[in-house]
C-alpha cells in the first residue's frame, strides 16, 4: 500500500516521462496519449475506499462483492494473455503502409478485402480510428474502403473476437461476425451515397484543408 | 477449450515470430503489456462498480430491465446506452458476460455490444474532423440500425 501511495504521490513526474516514450513509440494512434498516473487510476482509487468502507459496515454485502471482483478477474487473467499476445503480434507485422496503396479508387474486391484486413489488424479503440483514417483519405483510399477500414476496426478487430467468444460464447460471436461481414460493407455503401460525389469532394478537401493548418 | 485454443495460438505466433525477427516480437510483446496497460484502470473501475451492482440489484431486477422479456423497450434502451457510452471492447464483454449470468437477454445485450462498438455520439467532434458532418451522421445513424437487425437475428439465434 505505502509503495502505491508513493506511486501515486510520484505520478505526474512518472507519466510525463510515460507520455513522451509513448508518443514517440506510437506513431500509429496520435489520440492515445498517457494521461497521468493518479488521473488514470484515481476514480480506482476512489472507489476501492468507498469499497472497503462499506463492505466493513455492510459485511454481507462487501463478502458478495468481493467474491464477485475476485472471480471476474480469474476469468479475466487466463483469457488476456494470449489475446494481448496477438493483439501485439498483428500490430507490428501487419505492413500497413504498403496495404493502404491498394484500397484507393477502382481496387474492388481486393481493396474491400484490404480494408477489412486493416481494420481487423488493428489495436485500440474507434477513436483512435479517425486520424488513421485521415492519411488513409490522403494516400488515396476510396471513401468506401475507409468506411469499411472504419467499420472493421470498431467491429472485427480479430483479438477482441477472441475475447468475445470467450465471454459471451461461440454462437453469440460468429452471428455477430456473420451479420458484420455483411453490414460493415451496406453502412459504408449506404454512406457513400448518402453523401453522394460533392460530399466525397467535400471530406478530401476537409482533410487536406487540415494537413495544410 | 477455447482458452486453450488462444494460448496454443499465441504460443505458436511467438515462435514463429521469434524465429523471424527478434526485435519485431520484443516489439510486439511491449505492445501487448502497454496496450494491456492502457485498458487496465477502466478494467479495475468497472469491475469494482459491476462486483457492487451485481450484490446490491437482485437478478430479478436486471431482468427486468435487460431481461429477453424487456422486449423492444430493452433493446432500444440497451441500444441508446450503448451509443453514448465510451467503453473498450476488453471492458465491455466482461460486463456483457456478467449481465448475462445475471439474467440480461441476448438480444439486448447484442444489441447494447453493437452500438457501443460501431455508434459513437460521444466521439462524433472526432469522427467529423475526418468524415464531416453528413458523412458522421450518416454512419453513426446506419449503424443503429445495423444493431438493432443484429440484435433481432440474435434473438432468433440464441432465443
Amino acid at each position: 500500500m505505502s509503495e502505491q501511495m508513493k506511486q501515486m504521490q510520484n505520478g505526474r513526474a512518472q507519466s510525463s516521462e510515460q507520455a513522451a516514450r509513448t508518443a514517440g513509440k506510437m506513431p500509429n494512434q496520435p489520440m492515445g496519449q498517457k494521461k497521468p498516473f493518479l488521473k488514470r487510476y484515481g476514480a480506482f482509487f476512489l472507489l476501492l475506499i468507498a469499497g472497503v468502507v462499506t463492505g466493513l459496515v455492510l459485511p454481507d454485502l462487501g463478502k458478495i462483492a468481493l467474491n464477485n471482483t475476485i472471480d471476474s478477474f480469474k476469468e479475466m487473467l487466463s483469457v488476456l494473455p494470449p489475446i494481448f499476445i496477438l493483439l501485439g503480434l498483428l500490430d507490428v507485422w501487419v505492413d500497413r503502409a504498403t496495404m493502404i496503396k491498394y484500397t484507393g479508387k477502382g481496387s474492388g474486391f481486393k481493396g474491400v478485402l484490404i480494408a477489412f484486413l486493416l481494420g481487423s489488424a488493428a489495436a485500440g479503440p474507434l477513436y483512435a480510428a479517425f486520424p488513421f483514417a485521415a492519411v488513409m483519405i490522403k494516400k488515396g483510399t476510396s471513401l468506401t474502403n475507409l468506411l469499411i477500414f472504419i467499420g472493421a476496426w470498431s467491429t472485427t478487430k480479430i483479438p477482441m473476437l477472441a475475447f468475445e467468444a470467450a465471454s459471451m460464447g461461440p454462437v453469440f460471436t460468429l452471428v455477430r461476425l456473420g451479420l458484420s461481414l455483411v453490414g460493415i460493407p451496406l453502412i459504408a455503401w449506404v454512406t457513400d451515397r448518402v453523401i453522394g460525389q460533392a460530399g466525397r469532394e467535400e471530406i478530401i478537401a476537409l482533410n487536406e484543408a487540415q494537413e495544410a493548418k | 477449450m477455447f482458452t486453450y485454443i488462444l494460448y496454443a495460438l499465441a504460443i505458436v505466433g511467438l515462435a514463429v515470430s521469434f524465429f523471424k525477427d527478434r526485435k519485431k516480437t520484443k516489439a510486439a510483446l511491449m505492445k501487448a503489456w502497454k496496450a494491456f496497460e492502457n485498458i487496465l484502470p477502466q478494467l479495475l473501475t468497472v469491475f469494482l462498480i459491476l462486483a457492487f451492482a451485481l450484490a446490491i440489484f437482485k437478478p430479478e431486477t436486471i431482468q427486468t430491465l435487460l431481461g429477453s422479456e424487456s422486449g423492444v423497450l430493452g433493446i432500444l434502451g440497451a441500444a441508446l446506452i450503448g451509443s453514448v457510452t465510451l467503453m473498450p471492447g476488453f471492458v465491455a464483454f466482461p460486463l456483457a458476460a456478467a449481465l448475462l449470468k445475471s439474467g440480461a437477454g441476448y438480444m439486448q445485450l447484442a444489441a447494447f455490444v453493437s452500438t457501443l462498438m460501431m455508434v459513437g455520439i460521444i466521439t462524433i467532434p472526432v469522427e467529423k474532423k475526418t468524415f464531416g458532418m453528413k458523412a458522421t451522421i450518416a454512419r453513426n445513424a446506419s449503424a443503429f440500425v445495423f444493431s438493432l437487425v443484429v440484435a433481432v437475428v440474435m434473438g432468433v439465434a440464441l432465443g
